[in-house]
């Protein structure tokens, strides 16, 4: 683009239009006593030049506004990240067994905000003194939720089969590039809290959605 | 008449184009294979108009997307039979697009000069493909948001910009309206526009090139109109014979619950509103994208390079193969390879989507009785290798074996899940349908909100969580989870404060039973002895009008009817429950008795007092210091610092009173009754 205008400004204007006498009519010159007479096809080429510079020009106008518009997203994080109360501590006894919760809270979409569920956990706890372990409900391997199996005592994707010991250790051999998703989890009070976040799927690596 | 045409064509040339577009010289002749293409364009065309009408009923947002559907499919006057044919449509494209590109390949007709012709056909059948995914969302429900999920995490395997690519496509790091805006943007705007430039150079190349013919010519030519059209005439007749065929038929054919959805549902299915908290394990893509799905299964312990080379890298090396087709073709045995590069690649397909039903659907053609000579082993040994190795110490065969039977029982298991997904799954999606199409209709706030508030179908969730760790919720003669409920420790709360509920609670021989107060702190208690050592002695009568005055406290919903026939048992009973001698001396009941000693009978087993129950059980109205572990879910002053919303507890009080909406019976089905 720069190439272009600096074409038009500078060259083309120097080249050519100079070698009129200033103020004179430009169609009263006539052609056949220009310089130009034996090479007119420079003439042709910068009219011919312009019309492509000024059709690029009126084309890319209204399809970068779109453009704007269209990766506005990626200018926009999530509102993960932050510590959320998910259930009070009773719903989750001491007895190793992993259960499902859904995470309630704030959530943006769009235009909208409004409080719902935005995805779920699983909470497991096996001494009554500590806080429990949680794990995001969400597969790694491409974002199933995954489910717990009591007969197996192991979590398992109902998509790929992926599956994970109830430590949510990956068991080989599954799709999934890593363990289930650990998340944040403290006790207040009687009162559980989770951070929950979101992670990318399919990368060996658990790396957080903004 | 004949003026006004010649008038018409000075200013225009139609006749020339007409008379170019119907004269089309047909080497040999018209034949049956040559319909392919034609029967493309009448499915695109198809796929247009339907889909125009379409979107003038349809909204795309979060909270309007499954309710515009719903409403065309269930609302509007032949809103099924259009979104009928636009979806049996859509899958009827891809199979002729497959038909088409094999006759492609076998007449060779890839080859010098048609390249850049069997280009655009590859190009227009990504076009194709890209339509098929993005239309799968459309509609909102739970399966087109979960198989999309799937389909968009995907991306964000894609070196480099696989996450921004993902954030664009997805149109934000969330699902929800905006995903739902380019979605249609694509699938009604972007997509179909490409493919009508796409198709369009398609058919002018086709047409500079004309018709690939078998050599040697062995009949006479012929033009393209009338007798070739003649036979892409009846070929379109046939395909949309069949399309209309499969949406005229209730989906429920292809299923075996042909009762969950309560009435035929004809068209094209659509399940519950998506809803992005509630697991969702009958997740599939569109069948023709089956096979890529079972393709990702087989990269186990890959690690992330298995997702990379399933989703992207073969998938891409396949298409690049497709493209350099025209070039292999030009070796002495290209051409053949090339036929067998496509067959294998159909039967690899084929294969793959087999696998795919026949992993998620064998429990319907295996019988249970199969593993009754292993599930006794399992339950002892399950997965435990230490286990396994130990009870076959010696016998190395015989735990291989094991090991095999094990995961024939696992994938076996794991079917029936599926299947048990799918049904629940048709059973929420028949539940919303009954809901919207009640007085209420769907809210504002979309049509989740009327599953949300459905005692019916929280109900059974919010037990499971929260209450079925002690309590049962079993009907008599109902033999399933018996394991779990031998641990039980709290009643049976099936049918509670029914009159079947409370003849069992005053009943000497339950009261101290399992579904009672059998495994609790009260098992000796005061109660069971007063019903076994006193209550036994009364007079029957006066046992059972107790039972229907204590029960009509409930004023349930079942009991309408009975508690206004027997209104005379029932203050007989009252006169019974508020004698200072009987139940009085112990439990308040209206003005007679006093509270601190035993739960209140007021109300018993109403809305309000079960809320109170389960809100604080230790409250002075219920079992003050004898209650016996059952937790107090709602009793601090700030609600926030609950375990339960008094939302949650209201819809848990509502399903135990079996207090839900159910819609009149429909007229065709009380009929068929």
């Amino acid at each position: 683009m720069d190439l272009f205008v600096s074409r038009l400004s500078g060259s083309a204007a120097s080249n050519y239009y100079t070698q009129q006498s200033i103020g004179a009519p430009r169609m009263a010159t006539p052609v056949a006593n220009s310089p130009a007479r034996t090479s007119a096809p420079p003439a042709k080429d910068r009219r011919g030049f312009l019309a492509i510079v000024l059709g690029a020009l009126v084309a890319i106008v209204p399809f970068a506004s779109g453009l704007a518009v269209f990766l506005d997203p990626l200018r926009r994080n999530g509102r993960g990240g932050r510590f959320v109360r998910v259930t009070g501590s009773d719903a989750v006894p001491a007895d190793g067994i992993p259960r499902e919760f859904p995470v309630v809270t704030e959530r943006v979409d769009a235009w909208n905000r409004s409080v719902e569920p935005i995805g779920a956990v699983y909470l497991r706890r096996t001494s009554e003194d500590s806080a429990p372990e949680c794990w995001s409900a969400t597969c790694p391997h491409a974002g199933c939720f995954v489910a717990y199996d009591g007969e197996t005592n192991s979590f398992k994707c109902p998509c790929h089969n992926s599956t994970f010991t109830v430590e949510g250790q990956v068991i080989e051999p599954s799709p999934s590039p890593r363990n289930m998703d650990t998340l944040e989890c403290r006790m207040q009070g009687d009162e559980i809290l989770v951070k929950f976040e979101n992670f990318y799927t399919g990368k060996a690596e658990k790396i957080v959605k903004q | 008449m004949k003026r006004m045409l010649d008038w018409f064509d000075d200013r225009t040339g139609v006749r020339a184009l007409v008379h170019a577009t119907l004269y089309e010289h047909v080497p040999g002749g018209a034949h049956w294979r040559y319909v392919w293409g034609s029967t493309l364009v009448f499915a695109f065309a198809t796929q247009v108009v339907t889909g125009v009408f379409l979107w003038m009923c349809y909204s795309p947002s979060a909270q309007t997307a499954w309710e515009s559907v719903y409403y065309i499919q269930y609302e509007m006057q032949g809103g099924w039979l259009l979104r009928g044919l636009h979806h049996f449509m859509a899958q009827a494209m891809v199979v002729l697009m497959v038909l088409h590109f094999m006759q492609v390949i076998i007449d060779g007709a890839y080859r010098a000069p048609r390249e850049v012709n069997f280009w655009l056909g590859l190009i227009l059948m990504q076009i194709v493909l890209g339509l098929s995914l993005t239309g799968y969302l459309l509609p909102w429900d739970q399966k087109g948001y979960w198989a999309t999920r799937v389909a968009t995490n995907l991306l964000s395997v894609v070196p480099w910009v696989g996450p921004q690519l993902q954030q664009l496509v997805v149109g934000g790091s969330d699902y929800g309206h905006l995903t739902l805006t380019r979605f249609f943007a694509l699938h009604a705007g972007v997509l179909p526009g490409l493919l009508a430039v796409f198709l369009v150079m398609h058919v002018a190349i086709f047409r500079r090139h004309g018709l690939c013919h078998k050599q040697p010519i062995t009949r006479p030519d012929c033009m393209f109109w009338p007798d070739q059209v003649l036979k892409d005439a009846v070929a379109c007749l046939a395909v949309l014979a069949v399309v209309l065929l499969l949406s005229l038929h209730p989906s429920a054919w292809l299923s075996s619950h042909e009762g969950a959805m309560g009435y035929a549902q004809l068209g094209a299915e659509l399940g519950a509103p998506a809803d992005p908290s509630s697991q969702y394990s009958a997740a599939r893509p569109e069948w023709y994208f089956l096979f890529l799905f079972q393709f990702l299964k087989l990269f186990e312990g890959w690690g992330e390079h298995g997702e990379l080379l399933g989703a992207i890298v073969i998938p891409g090396a396949v298409m690049l193969a497709l493209f350099l087709m025209p070039f292999i073709g030009k070796w002495k045995l290209g051409h053949r390879f090339n036929i067998g590069f496509a067959a294998c690649l159909l039967l690899g397909a084929g294969l793959l989507t087999a696998a795919a039903v026949n992993e998620d659907y064998r429990a319907r053609w295996t019988s249970q009785d199969r593993f009754a000579d292993f599930t006794p082993v399992f339950e002892q040994l399950g997965q435990d290798n230490d286990k396994i190795a130990a009870h076959f110490s010696g016998q190395p065969e015989k735990a291989t074996e094991y090991r095999r039977r094990l995961e024939e029982y696992e994938s076996y298991r794991k079917s029936q899940e599926y299947l048990h997904a799918v049904e629940e799954a048709d059973q929420e999606a028949a539940r919303v349908v009954r809901l919207a199409r009640g007085p209420a209709q769907i809210p504002v706030s979309g049509a989740i909100t009327l599953l949300r508030d459905d005692p019916k179908t929280q109900g059974p969730r919010l037990f499971a969580a929260y209450c079925a760790s002690c309590h049962t919720h079993t009907a008599p003669g109902d033999e399933t989870d018996l394991a779990q409920r031998e641990k039980a420790t709290g009643a049976n709360l099936y049918a509670f404060a029914s009159r079947k509920w409370i003849a069992g609670l005053l009943n000497p021989k339950q009261i101290g039973g399992p579904e009672y107060f059998g495994h609790t702190s009260h098992a000796e208690g005061t109660m069971v002895g007063f019903v076994t050592d006193t209550l036994a002695g009364w007079p029957a009568e006066e046992v059972s009008q107790v039972v229907a005055a204590l029960s009509a406290e409930a004023q349930l919903k079942s009991q309408v009817a009975a508690d206004k026939k027997d209104a005379e048992p029932i203050e007989a009973g009252r006169k019974l429950i508020a004698d200072g001698e009987r139940c009085a001396s112990c439990h308040h009941f209206r003005e007679a008795g006093e509270l601190g000693s035993a739960p209140d009978l007021t109300g018993y087993g109403s809305r309000e007092w079960i809320v109170g129950m389960i809100s604080d059980p230790k409250h002075e109205r219920f079992y003050r210091e004898d209650n016996d572990r059952m937790p107090s879910f709602a009793n601090n002053q700030d609600p926030a610092r609950n375990t339960l919303s008094a939302r949650q507890i209201g819809l848990l009080a509502d399903w135990l009173r079996g207090d839900w909406y159910e819609p009149p019976a429909e007229p065709a089905q009380a009929a068929a009754k």
